[in-house]
């Protein structure tokens, strides 16, 4: 019970960023034509921001079940070596199902809070850390599609620059202090352009531009820069 | 959006996110060693983040301006220092200031 409260309390700040970042989820969702529910339900179900806010791109723009999965795949892949580096770090009782079973709970927060945790992390402390933001991301979201629905649609369309200012946020500060971060988003940022305004691309779905700037790019980092460092953690949810 | 259409996308979403993170978990009691891999991982979310921004954040608006200047604003805080929730409300001020005024 102690572990589990320590959690809970270590999970606050996450639940507070969370609330706000999709708070912009579900007005950009109503904004664009789901209802409230469905991006409630989007949320309660996947618990992470970037690939939320792509899929509904591809979603809305007519994407097929193939390219949403393989976005997802992808925009989450950091999500795989995230829950390496934690099945290393938890305590002998965290095994079989209770993994299974939280592993559902790995974000960029909270894996980052639970890999700054001395010692050893149990299932009660990770169950208790990420309890309030799970709570706070499906509130968030509720919140942002009633006030969505009742703003007008001008004003809503405009705050759905709330995420990309949080992206931004992200990777304007990694990018000053590390050119080759710098680099990488350079390449993501010019490709998507690319694609974007020159029209013999503009078949190229909004989906398979995301992966397929987001893999070349990080592929061209990976290669010219190699990173000799253990791996760093994100600070992204 | 339709529930023919909604649920099965919904489904897949989930389904999708939970395994890359679950499996892993489940399974996976080694370190990952090799370098152009974990490099990789390194990039991907930067990356992605970067090719989701641009040039999408140029059109959150009908009319590019008010987008743009929320754009710089972003840009701005960001360089400073500031949190994500300050950069994204900058973001916003400067969008619903410049609609303001547009107006």
């Amino acid at each position: 019970m102690k572990e589990y409260s320590q959690g809970f309390r270590d999970g606050i700040p996450i639940a507070l960023g969370y609330f706000f970042v999709s708070f912009s989820f579900g007005i950009t969702g109503v904004a664009h034509g789901l209802f409230w529910w469905e991006v409630v339900l989007i949320s309660m179900t996947n618990l992470t921001s970037a690939g939320q806010f792509a899929g509904v791109q591809i979603l809305l723009a007519g994407g097929s079940l193939a390219e949403l999965a393989v976005s997802q795949l992808v925009i989450n892949l950091r999500y795989a070596l995230m829950s390496v580096s934690l099945s290393q770090k938890t305590d002998e009782r965290f095994r079989g199902v209770s993994r299974w079973l939280l592993g559902f709970g790995i974000t960029d927060e909270i894996f980052g809070v639970a890999m700054n945790r001395d010692g050893a992390v149990s299932r009660s402390y990770f169950l208790g850390l990420m309890s309030l933001p799970y709570f706070g991301w499906a509130l968030g979201t509720l919140a942002g599609a009633v006030f969505g629905s009742v703003m007008p649609q001008k004003l809503t369309e405009g705050m759905s620059i709330a995420i990309y200012g949080m992206f931004l946020a992200i990777l304007v500060p990694k990018a000053k202090s590390d050119l080759r971060v710098l680099a990488v988003v350079a390449v993501a940022a010019a490709c998507s352009c690319l694609l974007f305004y020159v029209p013999a691309f503009s078949g190229i779905s909004v989906g398979t531009r995301i992966i397929l700037c987001g893999l070349l790019s990080s592929v061209f980092g990976a290669l010219i820069f190699p990173r000799a460092e253990e791996f760093e953690k994100t600070e992204e949810a | 959006m339709e529930l023919t259409r909604f649920l099965p996308a919904a489904a897949v979403m989930a389904g999708v996110t939970y395994l890359v993170r679950a499996v892993p978990f489940g399974l996976i009691q080694r370190k990952i060693t090799n370098r152009f891999l974990r490099s990789l991982l390194f990039y991907i979310p930067y990356a992605v983040l970067a090719a989701m921004t641009f040039p999408t954040v140029f059109y959150c608006t009908s009319d590019p301006l008010p987008s743009l200047v929320g754009t710089a604003a972003a840009l701005v805080f960001a360089w400073r220092g500031s949190g994500m929730v300050s950069v994204a409300l900058a973001a916003c001020a400067a969008v619903g200031l410049t609609l303001l005024l547009q107006a």
